[in-house]
């Protein structure tokens, strides 16, 4: 009897170390699946890169921008054009604005991606506001650029060939107010 | 083995004995059902016809509290239905009654976590109930975001402590099934009789084997998910906030890497007492039988890596969705070979239409129904048409609601002489049968016209074009309900006659698994000598 009783301890262990081994699986799957997003541009992830890699070609792509706040950010934030038209491996520059219209100092941060999703692979950025927190003093206007550029292995990829049109998207948050307490509702 | 007999509320409060805790799943699932019917029966009398009114007169609620209030019993019956009445009934009712007594173990291998697991489904079930009196979004009760429970929804979008109850409901539900599991596993490998090789073993017991295994590598994952939830909410995490770096679609992956093994969890042991009776109304062994449990083991296998087809229209790529296309079909290929198997049992059988086999040729039919709704709504170009209307609502319903619980029917007609001493009676029952029958195909088969006009899911209200065949449905859940309270005539004039009137084995020749061998109802400890298998 006690040899059973062992036996199904062992067992019982075995298990539940699948049990706990499972939970663990569940939070690691928060940092793979985001180092996921950055490897394959899912999502419409975008990548990032140092300088314009590979030869232009004569594709032209027209990018658009679109600027979103989160409904706790008071911030006006807009493209400063609505779009711009360039070649598949050329550098393009682009120009946003925010205005912090409060009498507060607001920190915010922007995430981003591009649309269709599968564009977020071949969508590079060498400089973007993105990267780093922004700081608004109250009433301050800020006019930040980013540079980008069409990898030119997008050529390769059938699955892009239809594609002549990039949104490239982003949605500020707040990082951190005076009071965030009331702004963030939490 | 020197246990006594407990007597009085101490047998079944400090209960180990595995029979006992199985009739207790198995009313605590008669009760949860009883409770998720009636939401559901609110949400039918609601669509009878276009326009709010049933809600808000039931509830005296205004047109905006009803809408939320509509949601809440759509979520309220999802969750109960899954977690407190199918789960319940099957695994935990017939799982912990039947599982030793076929392979020849005198208990569970852990009788006393046995006890824990069932005492925690009462507080998880108050918790979830709770839930729908307390605030959830700003100034209404109750959680309405789906039994799915998306994120921002969740997290944002109600920020009353409705929705941290209902967290904290399927976590305990949650820790009771994997102590369920565990002891399963263990009794099943190290508990068999002498002789009793897997390969022996009676189909239900493989099927509650593989489920336990499903539901140890799967729920873990939901506690995961719902855990980062509940901080998401109340400790400023960002798992699912893209304000913290966040994406609100890592949940859905986390909850359909949970929910969709989940769905076999609740159809796996419908397999396997299906199996059963087909093959004793039949009076032929089941056709196949290593092939049946291959396939259960195959069903479970591929069930962890078809999550995504849940999410088509989150923006997946095309290989990506083309990869969970494929591999959603091809489960089709070892259920096709149940449905194969089964149908071949009963070829040149002795077919007996007792009630246990009608249910299960009633399971056969529809559950291949709901089964090929499903291979058209894998293709994802379908599905993007389809997502999210009564066409899906249809599918799994079919599934669940007409494959799983006919097959709890159907276990309970097979089993209740056996457990109680007393057999149903016959007639009365076939009446039952087919009332049901016809209620519940009245109330789902239009729902598919439904979808495939284009009727989303989870709205109070439709337009005037969408009456006519939702008047139908709800017509066919007032003949359910008729079914329903048959049913309970049925048992209870069952359970209270007088005398015990059911012999070791009242099927006869065809009843070959060892709980036949016992007597009607079993002792309370069996198989003290371990019973010898050829």
């Amino acid at each position: 009897m006690t040899d059973v009783v062992l036996k199904n301890r062992r067992m019982a262990g075995m298990v539940a170390g699948v049990v706990v081994g499972m939970v663990g699986l569940a939070y690691a799957s928060v940092p793979l699946y985001d180092l996921f997003c950055k490897v394959t541009g899912y999502g419409g992830t975008t990548q990032r890169a140092e300088m314009v890699s590979g030869q232009a070609t004569d594709r032209d792509i027209k990018v658009r921008f679109a600027a979103n706040v989160h409904r706790d950010m008071p911030w006006d934030f807009k493209p400063q054009q609505v779009s711009q038209k360039l070649k598949v491996g050329e550098q393009g520059l682009a120009y946003f604005e925010a205005h912090n219209p409060t009498n507060k100092r607001i920190i915010g941060t922007a995430t981003y991606n591009v649309a269709p999703h599968k564009a977020g692979t071949y969508f590079a950025k060498i400089d973007c506001f993105c990267f780093t927190e922004q700081v608004l003093e109250p009433g301050e206007s800020v006019v930040m650029p980013v540079v980008y550029f069409i990898d030119p292995l997008i050529e390769e990829d059938r699955n892009l060939n239809e594609v002549t049109e990039v949104t490239l998207s982003y949605t500020f948050f707040v990082m951190d107010d005076e009071d965030a307490e009331t702004l963030t509702g939490r | 083995m020197a246990h006594g007999n407990p007597t009085g509320w101490k047998r079944w409060l400090f209960s180990t004995n595995h029979k006992d805790i199985g009739v207790m799943y198995l009313w605590f699932a008669f009760i949860a059902g009883m409770i998720g019917f009636g939401m559901s029966g609110l949400i039918r009398m609601e669509l009878m016809e276009p326009g709010i009114q049933v809600i808000p007169s039931v509830f005296g609620m205004n047109d905006e509290q009803a809408r939320h209030m509509f949601n809440v019993l759509t979520t309220g019956h999802g969750l109960i239905m899954v977690f407190f009445m199918v789960m319940p009934a099957l695994i935990g009712g017939f799982g912990n009654y039947f599982v030793p007594l076929m392979i020849g173990a005198p208990d569970m291998a852990f009788p006393r976590m046995n006890n824990i697991s069932f005492w925690l489904m009462p507080p998880a079930f108050i918790l979830l109930l709770l839930s729908t009196f307390v605030e959830g979004p700003s100034g209404m009760n109750g959680f309405g975001g789906g039994w799915t429970a998306y994120a921002p929804l969740s997290t944002s979008g109600h920020p009353g402590p409705s929705m941290d109850l209902a967290i904290f409901s399927l976590h305990v539900a949650g820790a009771s099934s994997i102590m369920g599991a565990i002891n399963y596993i263990t009794t099943i490998f190290n508990m068999r009789a002498p002789g009793m090789t897997l390969h022996k073993m009676p189909l239900f017991s493989w099927s509650i084997l593989i489920t336990a295994f499903l539901l140890v590598l799967s729920l873990p994952v939901l506690a995961g998910a719902i855990t980062m939830l509940l901080t998401d909410r109340n400790f400023g995490t960002t798992f699912f906030d893209p304000a913290g770096g966040g994406d609100p679609v890592l949940f859905q992956h986390l909850f359909w890497f949970f929910g969709h093994p989940e769905v076999y969890i609740m159809i796996l042991p419908a397999f396997g007492i299906v199996s059963h009776i087909i093959s004793t109304f039949s009076k032929k062994p089941i056709f196949g039988y290593l092939g049946m449990a291959y396939a259960m083991a195959a069903i479970g296998f591929i069930g962890f890596v078809v999550w995504a087809h849940h999410m088509y229209t989150v923006g997946l790529d095309v290989d990506t969705k083309a990869y969970f296309v494929a591999a959603t079909m091809v489960i089709a290929v070892p259920t096709g070979v149940k449905i194969f198997s089964w149908i071949a049992t009963m070829w040149g059988g002795s077919l007996r239409f007792t009630v246990p086999m009608m249910y299960a040729i009633a399971f056969i039919l529809l559950f291949t129904l709901g089964g090929v709704t499903g291979v058209v709504l894998s293709n994802a170009g379908a599905d993007v048409a389809l997502h999210d209307t009564y066409y899906v609502v249809a599918h799994f319903h079919y599934v669940l609601s007409l494959g799983a619980v006919f097959a709890i029917f159907a276990g309970l007609y097979y089993w209740i002489g056996k457990m109680s001493g007393k057999q149903y009676p016959e007639f009365l029952a076939k009446v039952q049968f087919w009332i049901t029958f016809i209620g519940v195909n009245m109330i789902f088969f239009p729902q598919h016209f439904l979808g495939l006009q284009g009727m989303p899911r989870r709205y109070v209200d439709y337009p005037d074009a969408f009456a006519y065949w939702n008047w139908v449905s709800s017509w066919g859940y007032l003949v359910t309900l008729v079914g329903v309270m048959l049913f309970i005539v049925v048992m209870a004039m069952t359970l209270f006659k007088r005398k015990k009137d059911v012999a070791d084995n009242p099927w006869g020749e065809g009843a070959t698994t060892l709980e036949w061998t016992l007597s009607s109802p079993p002792p309370f400890h069996q198989f003290n000598e371990l019973p010898q298998i050829k």
